[in-house]
């Protein structure tokens, strides 16, 4: 757990953007897990704090992909 | 007389003093080395282990229950591709479904549903540069987590990071073709269990019995 907070409360909102981009500028990936169609899971890459869906209730970080051998 | 012996034993320090020198400068390097502190890392036995335990917790949590359930029986998790002609470097698919096998740690194998042939290799690492325990090696779950991630987030862009090879160069298709077939069995038992409304009749957890 990096961070958590209600994005209704404007103190709560800002930090939770400011570690978004913490993280983000750090090089890491970011994504949603999701329910898509016919109860599958997916997940939504996200570029920046605003492509975050409303109702997720949370943002996974992972390590940037690279090329392997 | 003490002139000589001393004179000899002058000149027998200085025949010597090859062999000698490079033997004192070794012990007193070795005395010094002595005197500092090595520095100590601390070995924890369960760190990776409680690391993958939380990963396959983190994991669980996003993928659904049958995929969960084929990762835990299998070690392995099949996602469904969703470009309409396959991956770009495919040569197409003619609107075939495919799909991908994800392993831990191993390429990402792409083949065809239908007929189980093998399409391509891709190779991808998620390395963690902030190496939170000396490695920048994720604990398996998290590595499958990351590949499920970023494949179903955005395929296009995760298949093009990778470098593809052709089957076989990695994975054995002869194990890919029974971790195939396995899968079949798996999703079939699966399936007369959800049908006779019997619980879940599985092999223990692999983690957990280990």
């Amino acid at each position: 757990m990096i961070a958590e907070g209600d994005i209704e409360r404007a103190e709560d909102e800002q930090r939770l953007i400011e570690e978004f981009r913490r993280q983000l500028d750090a090089g890491l990936w970011a994504a949603v897990p999701v329910s898509g169609t016919e109860g599958r899971r997916e997940s939504i890459m996200v570029r920046s704090f605003d492509d975050i869906p409303w109702d997720a209730d949370r943002v996974i970080f992972f390590p940037r992909a690279a090329g392997g051998r | 007389m003490l002139l000589a012996l001393a004179a000899t034993a002058l000149v027998a320090l200085a025949l010597l003093s090859d062999l000698i020198v490079p033997r004192v400068e070794d012990l007193w390097g070795r005395f010094r080395a002595g005197r500092r502190r090595a520095p100590t890392w601390s070995y924890d036995p369960g760190r990776e282990r409680r690391a993958e335990q939380r990963a396959r917790t983190l994991l669980r949590s996003c993928v659904n229950e049958e995929e969960w359930a084929m990762y835990r029986d299998l070690g392995f998790l099949r996602v469904w591709g969703t470009l309409a002609d396959g991956p770009d470097d495919v040569g197409g698919t003619g609107g075939a479904p495919y799909a991908y096998l994800i392993y831990p740690h191993r390429p990402i194998l792409a083949y065809l549903a239908q007929t189980h042939r093998l399409l391509n290799e891709y190779c991808v690492t998620f390395p963690d540069e902030t190496r939170p325990y000396g490695s920048s090696r994720l604990p398996d779950s998290d590595d499958v987590l990351a590949k499920w991630m970023a494949l179903t987030g955005d395929e296009r862009r995760l298949i093009s990071t990778a470098n593809m090879h052709l089957p076989g160069r990695q994975l054995d298709p002869a194990q890919i073709r029974r971790d195939l077939w396995r899968l079949s069995q798996w999703e079939r038992a699966r399936m007369r269990q959800l049908a006779g409304g019997d619980g879940p009749d599985r092999p223990a957890d692999r983690q957990s019995a280990a």
